[in-house]
């Protein structure tokens, strides 16, 4: 039977040593994956796997990821959401795993967000 | 959907939704009755009668974002397209429990698809939920269950720490 033995949870748990303390409470960055049916059906987890593999990779200590719900705009699908503390969150849409991992590089870790990806920057011009 | 692990990655969602703090997941199959059967169990709030009995039309939902609820419709849909069917239980304050069987040689029965993915998404979108999941598909039995694994890590990384979401997710792609 497959399963997570004590011996493989010890060994990250050691790995990990005094980098995972920021997760738990404080954090600077905050992506969430919208994870209601309608992001599901259009590929939520794989953009959630994405930023999983970019997290990793990063080895930062200061980004969560987590899931919400659907935001009512169903046929933007896949969503994420880009909190970054201290700024205005940004809405992105239609994505794949090379946006997102654009996003990862530009946005979460550069602090520049990608307007081109995003849902709207600002509401109105006057020109 | 286009496989059963993203209908789970689904409905798993409804029973978050409905304050769960544990929530089964079964998946076992019986090759004697060619039967492939999921299961969900939550602890969360649970339907009254009424709610029951509607909760299966498309137009229902308790979202406030939207008017249709797909999940539940969806499921039940692929399990009617190959010969299984949809079964809900539920009592306000105990939880519910979803069942969907599907006849497991049928040509639409849809593949399983990545468990390993649909569970990491779970645990990375409600780390305080514990999940327990098992599997006995092809002779492989899984078992993955978040309680034991928030003993062990002992309150120093978090459920959805990304290397504990790693290694789960290693721990299915040993499997297939």
């Amino acid at each position: 039977m497959a399963k997570l033995t004590v011996e493989d949870l010890k060994k990250i748990k050691e790995s990990a040593k005094g980098t995972v303390s920021l997760r738990q409470g404080d954090y600077r960055v905050k992506i969430m994956v919208h994870m209601g049916t309608c992001g599901i059906a259009a590929g939520a987890r794989k953009i959630m796997g994405a930023f999983l593999d970019k997290v990793q990779e990063s080895g930062s200590t200061d980004v969560i990821l987590t899931s919400s719900g659907c935001a009512g705009l169903c046929n933007h699908e896949p969503m994420i959401t880009v909190e970054v503390k201290g700024s205005a969150p940004v809405k992105y849409i239609r994505l794949d795993t090379e946006k997102a991992q654009r996003i990862f590089d530009e946005h979460v870790m550069g602090d520049s967000p990608v307007a081109e990806y995003a849902l709207a920057v600002g509401s109105e011009t006057t020109y | 959907m286009e496989d059963l692990s993203l209908h789970i990655l689904d409905i798993v969602e409804n029973a978050t939704a409905a304050d769960a703090s544990l929530i089964f997941i079964g998946v076992v199959e019986d090759l004697g009755k060619d039967l492939l059967r999921i299961t969900v169990k939550d602890n969360g709030r649970g339907m009254d009668p009424d709610m029951l009995e509607k909760v299966r039309d498309p137009f229902i939902t308790t979202r406030t974002t939207r008017k249709v609820g797909l999940g539940l419709s969806l499921l039940e849909q692929s399990a009617l397209e190959c010969g299984g069917e949809l079964v809900i239980h539920s009592k306000p304050g105990e939880g519910t429990e979803v069942t969907a069987t599907f006849q497991r040689s049928h040509i639409d029965r849809k593949p399983m698809g990545d468990m390993g993915a649909t569970l990491v998404a779970l645990i990375a979108g409600n780390p305080h939920v514990d999940f327990l999941y098992t599997s006995d598909l092809e002779g492989e039995e899984v078992e993955l269950d978040t309680r034991v694994i928030r003993v062990e890590l002992d309150g120093l990384m978090s459920m959805n720490d990304p290397a504990v979401l790693k290694m789960i997710q290693e721990l299915f792609k040993k499997e297939q």
